[in-house]
């Protein structure tokens, strides 16, 4: 500990102060006061983002597909303007086939599909036939170009599946990023920034003019996969934080960071649930006690598993003291000298039923806490 | 001291582990003779344990609650498979070889037995024995290339896998052919007590009836064996045994029908007794039933300190702690006994004697140490009281008892916030502490005084609220003077004891700064602040700069920011500075000078406070009209397809979300003029000090509702094309979707009325749906996080021992210790 920390002596923990269940508590206790309205404007832009507690069990749960998945995109000094903006942001968004085409029709005589494309949406998005000629990677298609008209033929189809063929035809992605239905520009405290509804951080960060040091999602593992288990961590904590304070709710971050620490402290990302954490636990009590009792206690027989009473709930089951807070330390005194100056005459010779009482009552709890905590260490193992 | 266990292991239980546990073989499915009296060798027989009072057990002589029960064992006529372990069977048959018992790869490759499993060899490495294809057909039946694999097959088949093969694939719970069962365990009776009904008739326990049930198809199999019996009529009766073995163990298999009772009623099985909420182990090991506990419902009382309870003088008389008799304490007790205050003495050979006012005199000449007595509540005692749902630390404190009259409890309205109770009728727990170590932990742990700031974010949970609020505002903003007879009847009214300085007259802020400690100095802006462009700080023009200098308030509004429960910044403040008694008198005071201020001036608010002149409301529904004209102009730009459509929305969207925007800035306008126009009254004062109650509120009462909202859209269904038959199709007015356009105060329209309780039903049912899932949330956060303690040495380990952070919140400071997640030094 550095000195500045010991100078906060007075504000720490106490010594094996059971954190985890403040920190459990203090999450989900303001969770009852949340809402369930899901969706919410996220900021000047028009994305909706999912919010308030379906957000936070999706965070602890750590989802991979999460229902609104969204990214905010910083720019690079040099691209600043609107119009730089703008077109970074069309490089990011998906364009498909249908959002090109004006009309679209199967000509059943040459079993054709016929589709006109925009010729001003082309130069806007700058695509030119050729690049949409070779988008086209349709197995057994003839595509032929003419003018701002596509045909596409197959040479194996009847009538029926051209319907097939042309819906997937017209899915078929032409240009920008995968899964990005939105890129909307938008300009916060004198910057730029793209927010977009669908993401994929990988792909954006190797966009031109797309500042990777600032650019964020909001899917935990995308952000794992791309910067690592701190920016994992991170994430978590700043998504996590950001849901409840919207909902003003007030957490002290320290939990938010334990919870986060707890996730991914291992190196990849734990859920919350039964399959994360709380399902890998090596104490089988524990793991029965929560969820799929019958699973854990079979297991454990074929693997000769043993339990040796570790943690809190095994202790319970058992209606033994807890190893946390006062119960991790026992109280010694040297019963059998010396009694308290006020009944020095002789002590009664049953000293189990009661003294262990009248013994305890004059030390105060605070003092002989303290004088535990130190000695820790060494004396319950000499008196074990 | 009882020994503790260190570590439970579990294991297969195998055939010669059940003989030797077994005291009694069972032999018939009768469970009572002619006279009522158990069967021998029947499942109920009396060597199996006791469960009928006053009798002893055969095999071991102890009592009810003495013999913990013993088993028996059934020898089955045929092996039956133990339907929990289908799995690791299916496996094992599928990874060893049938000839050799070997598994079928060499110990030098490595493969999983999950590989194996998947693909097994056509051959096996060792003897070259081709391997035939297993299938398994839920629930228990397996084929080995299309034949039948019978349970004695199998059987036979484990028996040949040598204990080292075991090991490799990591099956170490004993030998796989226990997982055929031969013999069969028949638990003891005191784990399935028959219950005796009033009409004198036994009621036996569902595992009973399953045992019953297993024993007499058990002896018919034998039979039909026996005398020869045709094949199919063998299997049939061995496919019903393994069905009733099956539903033993688990009744809710899917594939296989339920067992069920004679009332329809579907049968626990083993597995049913342990799983679930109410299961074994959550309903009965981790939470228990306990004594010495009392529950009736909860009154305020602001009289009484934040850290007592006044307990019904009923309850305070049958809740009894125990004390032993010591040297020093005898006379006392004594005294207790003469007063009918001990309900119960224990004399040192154990024996319980009830005192009366008969064997009082006598009880008193024969006390002595050694004796301990089971004593009444009385003033002063800690107990701990609890409000469910136990959502949070606080909602479990340590209380100090006060016997009071009547039959509630009483608490001080201050606790009410990190209890989250009100007084609607609401029922609290009380628990009596049995031994001398709680009642220390709980008065230097677990007391009121010492949770006064919140874990969770570092501020008060307890503070002055409502009416107390209320009377702090009235009586620090105004600059009324108070000669000093009238401070000391406020004092004497609130119970406040104190010597006044030599002053002539008092301000309220006088008045408030004698509460405070002289070492306190803080500033901050009040809740009434009125938001104005530029803060000017301590130079409010509106006194909302609050200013504290040496425990003397010189400026400012004390209202809900600076000694409100959940924002209180003095509170929170004087948690470093003084000790927790102090805050807690300063809380106490607090709030009774409140009251007492204004008790001697009268606080009422009526319905005229909401009136607004005439042109004021003129104004108003000038604002109100303003709004629907722009929302009107917005439809009609829709329908010409010249509306503005929002980026990345429909045009519809874009439509509503305008109309949404334009009606909410209109009632923003509205409320604005409200805030400005309405006359001063308690009703006003309440919301600006924070007392309850909001500027929206009022301005809902007295001049607008405004927007009802479903889903946080406008509302939208009802009928075809419109929300209700009083608007033509089609009509997407405001109007027609849930605009209220008057104040509660004025008249609702039928229709707004109905938009007003569509929103009421809504918010209910997403309460209901919230409080499910954040409760399911609360439970696997718990479980996730539970194992997590702080180390003498700050770091967080959980119980295997791995560091989750090397310092605890990264800074190792406990946020009840601080100052709203800060260190102030």
């Amino acid at each position: 500990m550095t000195d500045s920390q010991i100078s906060k002596k007075k504000h720490l923990y106490s010594p094996e102060e059971a954190i985890g269940v403040i920190a459990a508590q203090s999450l989900s206790e303001p969770a009852t006061q949340m809402t369930m309205r899901t969706y919410h404007f996220a900021g000047t832009a028009g994305i909706q983002v999912t919010l308030g507690l379906p957000r936070i069990i999706e965070i602890f749960d750590a989802r991979k597909e999460l229902a609104t998945p969204t990214m905010e995109i910083h720019l690079l000094d040099d691209f600043q303007t609107t119009e730089k903006a703008k077109k970074v942001a069309e490089n990011i968004k998906e364009v498909k086939l249908k959002d090109l085409v004006v009309s679209d029709v199967i000509d059943l005589t040459n079993l054709e599909i016929i589709c006109k494309l925009d010729p001003k949406m082309l130069k806007e998005l700058e695509i030119d036939m050729d690049a949409i000629k070779k988008a086209i990677k349709l197995k057994k298609v003839k595509v032929d170009v003419e003018g701002h008209e596509l045909k596409v033929a197959s040479t194996t189809l009847d009538v029926k599946n051209l319907h097939k063929l042309k819906y997937k035809l017209l899915e078929l992605h032409m240009k920008g990023i995968k899964g990005v239905t939105q890129a909307i520009i938008s300009r916060d405290g004198g910057e730029w920034v793209i927010n977009t509804l669908g993401s994929n951080l990988k792909k954006v960060l190797k966009i031109e003019g797309v500042n990777p040091n600032k650019t964020t999602c909001n899917n935990i593992f995308e952000v794992m996969d791309v910067l690592g288990v701190e920016a994992a961590r991170n994430a978590i904590i700043e998504q996590a934080k950001y849901t409840l304070d919207e909902q003003g709710l007030d957490v002290d971050v320290r939990y938010i960071m334990l919870l986060a620490d707890l996730m991914t402290f291992t190196g990849e990302i734990k859920a919350i649930g039964r399959y994360g954490i709380a399902g890998q636990k090596t104490s089988v009590l524990a793991r029965a006690a929560f969820e799929e009792t019958k699973k854990h206690l079979i297991s454990a027989s074929i693997k000769n598993a043993s339990d040796d009473l570790s943690g809190i709930v095994e202790n319970i089951m058992l209606n033994q003291v807890i190893p946390a807070g006062t119960g991790s330390y026992d109280l010694f005194g040297d019963i059998s000298e010396t009694p308290p100056a006020a009944s020095d005459e002789k002590k009664p010779v049953k000293k189990a039923a009661k003294p262990k009482a009248s013994k305890k009552e004059p030390e105060k709890k605070a003092p002989v806490k303290k004088a535990a905590a130190k000695k820790k260490v060494e004396k319950p193992k000499t008196k074990k | 001291m009882v020994s503790k266990v260190k570590k439970i292991t579990f294991s297969i239980l195998s055939p010669e582990m059940i003989k030797n546990i077994a005291t009694v073989r069972i032999v018939t499915s009768d469970l009572y003779d002619v006279d009522g009296y158990p069967v021998e060798g029947g499942v109920m027989d009396p060597r199996l344990g006791v469960v009928d009072p006053g009798l002893h057990c055969r095999s071991c002589g102890g009592g009810i609650g003495e013999c913990t029960g013993h088993f028996g064992y059934l020898e089955l006529a045929k092996p039956v498979l133990n339907i929990l372990y289908t799995k690791a069977v299916y496996k094992l048959l599928k990874i060893s070889c049938r000839k050799c018992g070997k598994v079928l790869s060499k110990p030098d490759e490595k493969k999983s037995s999950k590989d194996l499993s998947r693909n097994p060899p056509s051959k096996c490495p060792h003897c070259k024995e081709a391997k035939g294809k297993i299938k398994f057909l839920k629930p228990s039946t397996f084929y080995e290339e299309k034949e039948e694999l019978s349970p004695e097959d199998i059987r036979e088949w484990f028996e040949s896998i040598p204990e080292d093969e075991l090991k490799r694939i990591g099956f170490k719970g004993g030998r796989p052919e226990a997982l055929i069962l031969t013999l069969f365990p028949i638990s003891p009776v005191t784990a399935r007590p028959s219950i005796t009904l009033e009409s004198g008739e036994k009621s036996e326990d569902d595992l009973t009836h399953k045992l019953v049930d297993i024993v007499r198809i058990n002896q018919s199999l034998r039979e039909n064996i026996d005398i020869g019996a045709p094949d199919f009529i063998i299997k049939d009766l061995w496919e019903l045994l393994q069905y009733h073995v099956t539903t033993y163990f688990d009744n809710e298999l899917t594939g296989i029908p339920q067992a069920r009772h004679r009332s329809g009623r579907p049968l626990k099985g083993m597995i049913q007794r342990m799983k679930g909420k109410e299961g074994r182990i959550r309903g009965n090991l981790l939470g228990k039933r306990v004594n010495f506990s009392a529950r009736t419902v909860i009154s305020p009382d602001p009289r009484i300190s934040i850290n007592e309870v006044g307990v019904p003088d009923v309850i305070a008389k049958e809740l009894t702690i125990e004390v032993p008799v010591t040297k020093l304490n005898t006379s006392q007790i004594k005294e207790l006994i003469k007063t009918d205050k001990v309900n119960y003495a224990k004399r040192p050979d154990g024996r319980r004697i009830k005192v009366g006012p008969d064997n009082k005199e006598e009880l008193i000449e024969n006390l002595a140490p050694g004796w301990s007595l089971d004593r009444q509540l009385y003033d002063g005692d800690m107990v701990l009281f609890n409000r469910q749902p136990s959502l949070h630390r606080p909602s479990i404190m340590a209380h100090r008892v006060r016997v009071m009259p009547h039959k509630t409890f009483r608490i001080s309205p201050q606790v009410c916030p990190p209890y989250n109770a009100d007084f609607d009728g609401d029922e609290m727990n009380l628990h009596a502490l049995q031994t001398e170590e709680s009642r220390v932990e709980a008065a230097e742990l677990v007391d009121v005084k010492n949770n006064i700031i919140s874990p969770r974010f570092g501020g008060p949970l307890i503070g002055v609220d409502l009416d107390q609020i209320s009377g702090m505002y009235l009586l620090t903003r105004g600059d009324e003077k108070f000669s000093k007879r009238e401070t000391l009847d406020m004092f004497s009214r609130a119970g406040i004891r104190m010597d006044l300085p030599d002053k002539e007259h008092f301000t309220g802020k006088d008045i408030f700064s004698l509460l405070l400690p002289e070492s306190l100095n803080i500033e901050f802006r009040s809740s009434c602040c009125v938001q104005c462009e530029k803060c000017l700080n301590d130079g409010c023009k509106f006194d909302c700069w609050v200013k504290i200098k040496d425990g003397k308030l010189t400026k400012g509004t004390i209202d809900a920011a600076a000694v409100g429960a959940l924002k209180g910044k003095i509170i929170s403040r004087l948690h470093g500075l003084v000790d927790t008694d102090e805050i807690k008198t300063f809380i106490d005071n607090c709030g009774r000078l409140g009251v007492s201020y204004l008790a001697g001036r009268g606080f009422s608010i009526g319905i005229s406070d909401l009136d607004l002149t005439a042109d004021v409301m003129d104004e108003v529904k000038k604002r109100v009209e303003k709004a629907e004209r722009n929302s009107d102009s917005l439809i009609d730009k829709y329908g010409k397809n010249e509306l503005k459509i929002l980026p990345g929305l429909t045009a519809a969207q874009s439509l509503e979300t305008q109309i949404l925007n334009v009606l909410a800035e209109g009632l923003n306008d509205v409320s604005e003029i409200v805030k400005e126009k309405i006359k001063e009254s308690d009703i006003v004062s309440m919301a600006n000090s924070g007392a309850k109650g909001s500027l929206i509120n009022i301005t809902q009462m007295a001049a607008c509702v405004g927007q009802e909202a479903i889903l946080g859209q406008r509302i939208k269904r009802g009928y075809f094309n419109r929300t209700l038959p009083h608007f033509k199709k089609g009509d997407l007015s405001a109007d027609g979707h849930g605009f209220v356009k008057q104040g509660f105060k004025q008249e609702l329209s039928p229709t707004e009325l109905f938009w007003n309780i569509m929103n009421g039903r809504e918010g209910l049912m997403d309460k209901s749906l919230r409080t499910r899932k954040s409760g399911y949330m609360q439970r696997r956060l718990v479980n996730a996080l539970q194992d997590l303690r702080v180390n003498p040495n700050m770091s967080v380990k959980n119980s295997n021992g791995h560091i989750i952070q090397f310092v605890a919140g990264e800074d190792g400071v406990d946020p009840s210790k601080s100052e709203w997640g800060d260190v102030n030094d």
